[in-house]
């Protein structure tokens, strides 16, 4: 059994705060993706929960033990570093084998473990080899493998995949998700690549600026983000944002045309839709319209992506992104009209920038 | 694009310099060393450097004195260097400090030993002073070989460790942080730590290092003539007395060459024992 409690982490270097009080909770062999973009404390994090790092508060238990004040070696944990730090002067076989000579195992156990990932990261053929020789996606099997021979309760991994190329990166994604689940370690991953957080992850912490503003699974943290930010980083394109104001209880006047809402004291708030979830009404087709508000938006620029056309439009002076059919017969200068799909519209306070239910 | 031949332009000046000041003196020597006046091919010179008296124990301290100052140097400059490298505050004040017996010649080095050591010296009249003796001791005198020994290890382990440790930090300061975080996530103490991963990725400077004090350990001369006079002659130092007092320029070439060999075989050994494997390389 191996979750792992963060309690109240935080860390300073002088005076910037790479890490403001970190709570979250990673139940064991969970597959926990911290998410976000470059500088937001996510190496910072991971390397206090490896002990490369103090904390300068808080508290990191592994299963019932208190480790923020152990060694990294006492915390039964394995780790990918980012540039896989595969040592040039030993073989493959000695690097995979390298932690279990330092818990000196018997030589038998070493081939046996050492034989065994090597098969699963299908680097088999390598062992003999020297990192030097090895090409940048090798390299970071053995990476893996290293880990992996450790049979570690806990693996911390961060961005393994960002120095491979693209097609690389798609290929290993899927293997180490197949490779992991065997594996039953409680695994934190680390990436700033949201394709690959949503693709892997039981759950996924998105985390800006030191702080952790949601942690839940991909399909939750796509529709419902907690925050302005969730919805501006999760999504390609983002969710579109749109200034509300009030009018009246519970209803609120979005780009001209009054849309029921939350209850609230705030005389703004913003009015958040995916792309995908905006209908269009073609022009003269009375179907689907219903009795539905319909607001207009007027096309800018037309980026046909194969599988769907994507609409870049202007209402007033804010911006609309809407997903539409790959044919669909628009072009730059067309008037769309358009309605919200209801049960996805999503309300934030501006600011707080949280949502409001 | 420059041209393919602009490298060896370059390198011309360079090449030409060292034929003339170093190739053809050095060609010189050997042939002064092999030859008789008349031209023709001998070994008496070589045979009449090995059968001087004083030849062997002139090979042996040179021997001992390199067997003693090079480990220890080694091993205090990796201690020192690993010190250096842990600091993150006073770092390079540290730094400065350790290395000024860099700026210092050798003779110079052996003088300041000497003002330390002899009858009247620094040495002497501390002890005095802490009444721990009565009469100053003659730590230098012919009759104190041990003495003698003990402070040229001294003086030239103060003189000559700081290239090493210049070498060894700027080596250790290209070994990336990820690889010693690596063996400490995999188990590996702070001590098998150095072994395991420092060492062996600090090959190419521990070899840069050695051969350049083996040589210059070989060499040794200033210092030993500072501290010993006469009495504990090494081989640099029969260089010295066969061309000058002696008057004997074709026995002294002999000794020279006789230096050199040495120095060509200890770096061939330690390049051997050093090596780093192909492919192994960062
Ligand atoms: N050793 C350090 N000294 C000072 N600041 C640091 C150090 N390490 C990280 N930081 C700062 O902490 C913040 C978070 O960094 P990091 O955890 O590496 O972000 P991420 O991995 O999400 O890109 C950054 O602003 C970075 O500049
Ligand atoms: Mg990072």
């Amino acid at each position: 059994m191996a979750e792992i409690k963060i309690r109240q982490v935080a860390k300073q270097y002088g005076s910037t705060h790479a890490l403001h009080s970190i709570d979250l909770e990673i139940a064991d062999q969970e597959f926990l993706v911290l998410l976000g973009a470059s500088g937001c404390g996510k190496t910072t994090l991971l390397r206090i929960v490896a002990g490369l790092e103090t904390a300068t508060s808080g508290e990191v238990w592994i299963g019932d033990k208190r480790v923020d004040k152990l060694p990294p070696r006492d915390r039964n944990i394995a780790m990918v570093f980012q540039n896989y730090a595969v040592f040039p002067h030993l073989t493959v076989f000695e690097n995979i084998a390298f932690g279990l000579r330092m818990a000196k195992l018997p030589q038998t156990e070493v081939d046996r473990r050492v034989t065994r990932t090597a098969e699963l990261m299908h680097i088999e053929a390598l062992l003999k080899r020297y990192s030097g020789q090895l090409s940048g996606g090798q390299r970071q099997r053995v990476a893996v493998a290293r880990a992996l021979a450790m049979e570690p309760e806990v693996l911390l991994m961060d961005e393994p995949l960002s120095n491979l190329d693209a097609l690389l990166r798609m290929e290993m994604r899927a293997e180490l998700k197949t490779v992991l689940a065997e594996s039953k370690t409680t695994t934190i991953y680390v990436t700033h690549d949201q394709v690959e957080a949503m693709s892997m992850a039981d759950r996924i912490a998105i985390m800006n600026k030191g702080e952790i503003v949601q942690a839940s699974s991909a399909v939750e943290v796509y529709r419902n983000p907690a925050a302005h930010f969730v919805g501006s980083f999760i999504g390609n394109p983002p969710m579109n944002f749109l200034d509300a104001t009030s009018a009246g209880e519970g209803v609120w006047n979005v780009a001209g045309v009054q849309l029921k809402g939350p209850v609230s004291t705030q005389k703004k708030l913003q009015f958040g839709i995916r792309p995908e979830d905006i209908i269009v009404h073609q022009e003269g087709s009375a179907e689907a319209m219903g009795d539905r508000p319909s607001m207009v938006a007027t096309v800018r620029v037309l980026e046909p992506l194969g599988s769907h056309l994507l609409a870049s439009c202007r209402i007033g002076d804010e911006i609309l992104r809407v997903v539409l059919d790959s044919d669909a017969p628009v072009k730059p200068g067309d008037e769309l009209r358009w309605s919200p799909a209801p049960d996805r519209i999503r309300w934030f306070d501006p600011a707080s920038e949280l949502a409001v239910a | 694009m420059y041209p393919k031949s602009l490298p060896y332009l370059l390198l011309l000046p360079a090449t030409l310099f060292l034929v003339l000041f170093f190739l053809y003196p050095f060609t010189l020597v050997a042939w002064q060393a092999f030859t008789t006046d008349t031209g023709d091919f001998t070994g008496e010179f070589f045979q009449e450097m090995a059968t001087h008296w004083k030849f062997n124990t002139a090979m042996l301290n040179t021997f001992l004195l390199v067997l003693a100052v090079v480990p220890f140097q080694m091993v205090l400059a990796l201690y020192m260097a690993t010190l250096v490298n842990g600091m993150t505050r006073g770092r390079d004040f540290i730094l400065y400090i350790w290395t000024i017996p860099l700026g210092i010649s050798d003779l110079a080095a052996g003088l300041i030993w000497l003002a330390i050591f002899e009858q009247s010296g620094f040495l002497n009249s501390m002890l005095h002073g802490l009444g721990v003796i009565e009469q100053p001791v003659g730590f230098l005198g012919y009759q104190n070989k041990g003495t003698i020994f003990l402070a040229i290890v001294l003086a030239e382990t103060w003189r000559a460790t700081a290239i090493v440790l210049v070498i060894l930090v700027s080596g250790m300061g290209l070994i990336p942080k990820e690889y010693a975080e690596a063996a400490e996530v995999f188990g590996a103490s702070r001590w098998q730590r150095f072994i395991r991963v420092t060492l062996p990725m600090l090959k190419p400077s521990l070899q840069t290092a050695m051969i350049l004090r083996v040589i210059l350990a070989f060499e040794v001369f200033a210092v030993v003539v500072a501290l010993g006079g006469t009495n504990l002659p090494v081989l640099m130092s029969e260089v010295f007395t066969w061309q000058y007092e002696l008057r004997d320029a074709n026995v002294a070439a002999a000794y020279a060459l006789v230096i050199l060999a040495i120095s060509i075989a200890c770096t061939l050994v330690i390049m051997w024992a050093l090596r780093v494997p192909k492919g192994a390389r960062v």
